[in-house]
């Protein structure tokens, strides 16, 4: 299928397929959400009101046999940081919109009356029906409904209870190939799709096929990715222990954020960790590899099964798993499994929601390692809407200020992930100047600072944390606008054939001649016409900075501080 | 001297979690590694009292030393 736009306006119901302008053509994922956004979108509107558009997309290779390249990307402005932003996640969405020629759906406008809908994408375009039936309904049951209404082979994208009620921490949910949910996690994105009246989006792809311009040197060039891939030792690693063989390795260092960022290290790290999931998941019969989309060879997903061997969670993250365990001081890990499945049918950020909920301990709502608490707001406060859980569901910084707590870790309103700042300075810098908020993904520094990749780094330091930040800023940037897993990242860095084979791929799909600097000029065209869209919806400078905590308050066993000065973080932006 | 040893991921496979080792004077990282039998090329990170360090790096008394192998995440 040749690549089109598919618009739906919501005010009016309207539809329209329409050719791709010239100067869209060269992004896909996160380059394209932002560009339209960008082009759109009014810097000032109020993002749950008519003027904010909320755009999907698939990555450049989404669609195409190139390993790893199912990511699907939502933009918007955000409510919850009032940035552009955008969101990434696997699933099986991002191949189907490929495959019908959906190089981006915009969806713009809102309905007058409070009706709710969902709309329907195949090759022939879109068609928006009426939805009744789902509306107060979790993701599960969406997914298990959509699929008997068309198929099991349907691609759904949809919102829980947290995106139909607006919440800053609605996230939006991608169907995997087993029904399970990935999310665009970060930002709101979901309160935006609500403020649309869309529940879901079906996205049926029948028999259509991605165009590959060269197919042969296509293939030639996935070999060597994949390849690269495999052989890398981190995604190796990732297969067996997924992300969360991070929990033991940052609490060596320090910096594990933990009971609400007053210290750098959990007593129960070892219950919560990588090496304990692994141990677990094999004992009860589930599975430490899993694929989060077809294609993907590096399977850091898992099956994760309650004591009597039945599925709990799968997506079963690191940052999750650390937000709910360190910061929230709960060292259980099957109640986090379920807190994790409970936030995947709600539809909310596991990461915001859970950093919110070690603010709302620190505020007295509720104790550090209450998990059955925990479990009991979120099924009957925040799922249910009710005033204390419409507070937590608007995320860390909304806890923060009702109940009077000042030490909140979040940038630009959104919650700090899983590295504390102080300790992994470099990180901060990412927190910090991220045209996103606080959001690790935006430029991966612990990389280099703790794990030796694509160089080194010494985390306590600030010399050099800058420019390293920079790069991978601009880096992160350009593999958002592939489509690629951001975990090709550990490849990349380390191993020569990886990137000329992503470039070649990219080359021999759209038959054009992309060349390394062209990707680098790309990820930084991205970042400036992000941070331009920030600067005229108000920002300044003196928004790239952390919460004043950090600077008052050393973190132990290192015992340091965040002794980063304005004009140092600002030179961030010379490029 | 006293060493405190710490064993991640698979390093942990036939080996163990956390062991006090007694050693003598002089002992290097890299030493200790050997000792174990795990391949140097396998190592990702070492870190001594939460600070990261070399092959070459001398263990001192007391010392907590964390062995881990190539990881990434995130």
């Amino acid at each position: 299928m040749a690549d089109k736009v598919f618009r739906v306006n919501m005010t009016d119901l309207s539809t329209s397929i329409e050719d791709v302008p010239a100067d869209w053509a060269g992004h896909g994922g996160r380059g394209l959400t932002s560009t339209i956004v960008a082009a759109e979108v009014p810097p000032t509107c109020h993002p749950l009101g008519p003027n904010n558009k909320l755009v999907i997309a698939p990555g450049l290779l989404s669609g195409t046999a190139a390993a790893n390249s199912g990511r699907i990307s939502c933009g918007a402005k955000s409510p919850l940081t009032g940035t552009i932003k955008e969101a990434n996640a696997g699933g099986s969405s991002a191949q189907r919109l490929a495959k019908i020629g959906c190089k981006a759906l915009i969806i713009e406008g809102q309905p007058e009356d409070n009706s709710w809908y969902s709309l329907l994408l195949t090759p022939e375009g879109v068609t928006i029906n009426k939805e009744e039936e789902l509306i107060g309904k979790g993701n599960f049951a969406v997914v298990d409904a959509v699929e008997k209404r068309f198929s099991d082979k349907i691609g759904v994208i949809s919102i829980g209870q947290g995106g139909e009620m607006q919440m800053c921490a609605a996230n939006i949910s991608i169907k995997d190939p087993d029904s399970h949910i990935r999310s665009c996690g970060r930002g709101g994105l979901g309160a935006v799709m609500g403020s649309k009246k869309v529940k879901f989006i079906a996205v049926d792809a029948g028999d259509a096929k991605v165009e590959i311009a060269d197919m042969d040197a296509f293939r030639a060039a996935n070999k060597v990715f994949a390849k690269a891939l495999i052989d890398n030792p981190i995604s190796q690693a990732l297969g067996t222990y997924g992300t969360n063989v991070l929990v033991n390795i940052i609490n060596e260092a320090g910096g594990l954020p933990t009971k609400n960022f007053t210290a750098g290290q959990f007593e129960g790290h070892e219950q919560i960790s990588g090496e304990t999931m692994h141990d677990l998941i094999v004992e009860r019969g589930g599975k430490p590899r899993h694929a989060c989309h077809t294609g993907c060879v590096i399977q850091c997903s898992q099956i994760y099964n309650d004591l009597k061997g039945n599925y709990l969670t799968s997506g079963f993250e690191y940052e999750s798993i650390w937000a709910m365990g360190a910061d929230c001081t709960i060292d259980n890990l099957d109640k986090i499994a379920e807190m994790d499945n409970i936030m995947d049918d709600i539809g909310i950020d596991s990461i915001e929601t859970a950093v919110a909920f070690g603010v709302a301990m620190e505020g007295g709502v509720l104790d550090f390692g209450d998990a059955d608490e925990m479990i009991r707001i979120m099924k009957e406060e925040i799922a249910m809407g009710t005033p204390l859980g419409r507070v937590i569901g608007n995320g860390a910084g909304n806890v923060g200020r009702t109940y009077g707590v000042t030490r909140v870790p979040v940038v630009k309103n959104q919650g700090i992930p899983a590295y504390d700042p102080r300790a992994i300075k470099g990180i901060g810098v990412t927190y910090a100047t991220s045209t996103q908020g606080a959001d690790h993904t935006m430029g991966y520094t612990i990389a280099t600072e703790i794990l030796g990749v694509g160089g080194s780094a010494d985390p306590l330091s600030k010399e050099g944390q800058v420019e390293l930040s920079r790069n991978l800023q601009i880096a992160t940037a350009a593999i958002d606008s592939t489509g690629m897993c951001l975990f090709i990242a550990f490849a990349a860095l380390d191993d020569g054939t990886c990137l000329p084979a992503l470039i070649d791929m990219i080359n021999a799909r759209f038959g054009i001649n992309l060349t390394a600097d062209d990707v680098t000029n790309l990820g930084m065209s991205i970042l400036k016409t992000e941070h331009a869209f920030n600067v005229a919806a108000g920002f300044t400078n003196l928004d790239d900075r952390l919460p004043e905590f950090f600077e008052l308050e050393p973190i132990p066993p290192h015992n340091t501080v965040w002794d980063f000065t304005g004009e140092e973080i600002d030179t961030f932006w010379n490029f | 001297m006293r060493v405190q040893v710490k064993l991640f991921a698979f390093f942990r496979e036939g080996r163990f979690v956390k062991e006090d080792k007694e050693l003598p004077e002089g002992t290097t990282a890299g030493m200790v590694v050997d000792d174990l039998k795990i391949d140097r090329e396998e190592v990702g990170v070492l870190m001594i009292n939460s600070r990261h360090c070399k092959f070459e790096t001398v263990l001192q008394d007391d010392d907590i030393y964390a062995i881990f192998p190539v990881i990434g995440g995130g």
